[in-house]
């Protein structure tokens, strides 16, 4: 069993945050934990056997530097992030290891806080090997009264080895005074699976990512969804990318926006290289105050035998739903969140239940605030 | 139970609705007929409170109180309901969660009522997205049976339905207005729109009307109307008025 969660000086409106992330202080139903405050690791640790949930530092000594995997998904030239992150002589974030065959029911959670530092920065490594299945929720957030401002960079590298699954659950909750660049890629083998899932209901400054999945095996699958609420003053330029190079590799990139007055850029490339490749990007926004949602969908296709497809729509709520609801006994402002909470309810196929509740109560939280 | 007294409607800046008068006692059901066009569906909808259409004279009284500036919800409240001929599609909101939302009691036992009309399997689905025309319509009366209103309006409830759903859905919206209780103990009151004349085989209507241009321009015994309006089309039956 694995300890319960401590975080050394959290007030409790900060131990909330971290909650409201996604993080189970009480580890009851989670199998490990990595994390990570500020550039202080406070916790790395994993009952499941068979899975490894390291320091980057250590499971580079203990794995002679990590060859095979670090800096093989993203470049370390990528741009300014990268290079920043790949320059620091300590680096910082985790590496979890799905050993051959293991099989994670409960998932491990990682956390990473900023709270006093000008940068956060993290290089993590996910491996699920041969035959395994990895599920991890990461939660994002800084403390609730972090004046100064900040920024978090994070670089991500997965690796879905043949047969193997990894479910990558991300939920952010930062400030307005925070900017956000993740960097992650992830490359898939031979059957299989890559589920990456994005929830962020919370106000941000800026956030800017384009994660990539890069499907080299047959039958390799990967599956990223979104959902956000971008409120006034925060930018958020989201991405996702799958390049089909695999033989009967398969891609699904949705995402649902919703702006109260802030910017979202929604970006979206699917690439088919491969005959028996399919491929389906969805965007779906609404405005809800005047803000900005521009959908940039991007289907690339070069080879016959590949099926590409994409839908984008922005707009607003539909005065007949709401009515139509209204009829039924609910008020406006009941029938307005009903709807909303509609429109954000993505499921995702394979997604464990626990990871679905967990990304249910984020929605949860912002509609009990009033969306 | 409904008592429409000298209303005019508007849609934007056309009237819609002219002078109607209209009076529902409890326990009854009445049939509005008409031709396409005529109003019948702005009638519903004006009773129901939607905001496009706009009461610039005359009054609803519902169990003897004024509604008339009242919104949808808060007539729905009261124990108004509807069931649409073409109800909107609403991504993402599941009918079960949907039915959890509207539902105001806890004895609700919505999966077995879906049971009953056939949608235990659609609970999961996204509201009347990909539904057939029977689904909706099931669906629509599923919706009501948890409202469980006072006076149900049914907005061609047989349109787009085979016969086989006809028959259950006509049983469900009779067991509604409580058609399977003797005249006397009927609490609840209807309103039908119909062209067919199917669903009348189910609820046992009181009273009909013919609607018109925006007018009710005749009321009788419905079946007679029906059989009227069926030999001679709307034409000849509603001349038959100023005979």
């Amino acid at each position: 069993m694995p300890s319960p969660v401590k975080f050394p000086g959290l007030s409790k409106v900060d131990q909330d945050r971290v909650e409201e992330v996604g993080i189970d202080l009480g580890m009851t139903n989670r199998c490990g934990s990595y994390l990570q405050m500020d550039q202080d690791i406070v916790q790395s640790e994993c009952s499941q056997q068979g899975i490894e949930v390291l320091s980057f530092k250590k499971a580079m000594e203990k794995y002679d530097g990590m060859k095979e995997y670090t800096w093989q998904a993203v470049s370390p030239e990528k741009d300014d992030i990268t290079r920043y992150v790949a320059a620091q002589k300590e680096p910082k974030g985790y590496v979890i290891i799905a050993h051959k065959g293991s099989n994670n029911i409960l998932p491990i959670q990682a956390c990473l806080y900023l709270g006093r530092e000008e940068i956060q920065h993290v290089h993590n490594i996910i491996v699920a090997e041969e035959g395994a299945e990895l599920h991890i929720i990461s939660g994002c957030t800084s403390g609730a009264h972090v004046g100064k401002g900040g920024a978090h960079y994070g670089i991500s590298e997965f690796f879905v080895r043949k047969d193997a699954k990894i479910s990558f659950t991300m939920i952010h909750n930062w400030s307005e005074n925070i900017e956000v660049f993740p960097r992650s890629a992830s490359i898939v083998e031979d059957n299989g699976v890559f589920l990456s899932n994005y929830v962020c209901m919370q106000p941000v400054k800026k956030i800017q990512m384009y994660p990539t999945a890069t499907l080299k095996g047959v039958n390799s699958v990967a599956r990223f969804s979104s959902v956000v609420i971008s409120t006034p003053g925060s930018y958020m330029d989201l991405g996702s990318r799958a390049i089909l190079e695999g033989v009967g590799a398969s891609a699904e990139l949705i995402t649902r926006a919703i702006t109260k007055g802030g910017t979202i850029i929604s970006r979206g490339h699917i690439n088919g290289k491969t005959a028996g490749t399919r491929g389906h990007l969805e965007c779906k926004g609404l405005i809800l105050k005047d803000g900005v949602i521009y959908a940039i969908p991007e289907i690339e296709g070069s080879v016959v035998g590949t099926e590409l497809s994409h839908e984008a729509a922005v707009g607003k709520l539909a005065r007949d739903e709401i009515e139509y609801l209204m009829s039924r006994g609910l008020d406006e402002d009941e029938a307005t969140a009903t709807i909303i909470r509609g429109f954000l309810d993505v499921k995702i196929a394979g997604l464990p239940e626990a990871l679905q509740r967990q990304i249910d109560a984020s929605i949860d939280v912002a509609e009990k605030a009033g969306f | 139970m409904l008592q429409i007294e000298d209303l005019h409607v508007k849609i934007g800046e056309k009237e819609v609705l002219h002078d109607i008068n209209l009076h529902i006692e409890e326990g009854e059901t009445h049939v509005l007929l008409g031709p396409n066009g005529s109003g019948k569906t702005s009638l519903l909808m004006t009773i129901m409170g939607f905001a496009n259409y706009t009461i610039t004279e005359g009054k609803i009284l519902f169990k003897g109180e004024d509604v008339t500036t009242m919104k949808a919800h808060e007539r729905a409240k009261r124990g108004i309901g509807m069931l649409f001929q073409r109800p909107p599609t609403i991504s993402g909101l599941k009918l079960g969660k949907m039915l959890t939302a509207i539902s105001r009691s806890k004895e609700d036992n919505i999966p077995e009522m879906a049971r009953s009309v056939h949608m235990d399997t659609f609970l999961e689905r996204d509201i009347n997205k990909g539904f057939s025309g029977g689904e909706i319509k099931r669906s629509e009366v599923l919706q009501l049976m948890i409202q469980n209103p006072d006076f149900v309006m049914l907005d061609e409830p047989e349109s787009g339905v085979d016969l086989e759903n006809i028959s259950l859905i006509g049983t469900a919206i009779g067991s509604l207005l409580e058609k399977d209780k003797y005249l006397i103990k009927r609490k609840k009151s209807g309103l039908v729109i119909t062209h067919t004349g199917y669903i009348l085989d189910y609820l046992d209507a009181d009273k009909g009307h013919v609607m018109c241009d925006g007018e009710i321009k005749c009321h009788g015994n419905p079946r007679e109307i029906l059989k009227d309006i069926k030999q001679r089309g709307y034409k000849e039956c509603l001349e038959c008025r100023h005979q």
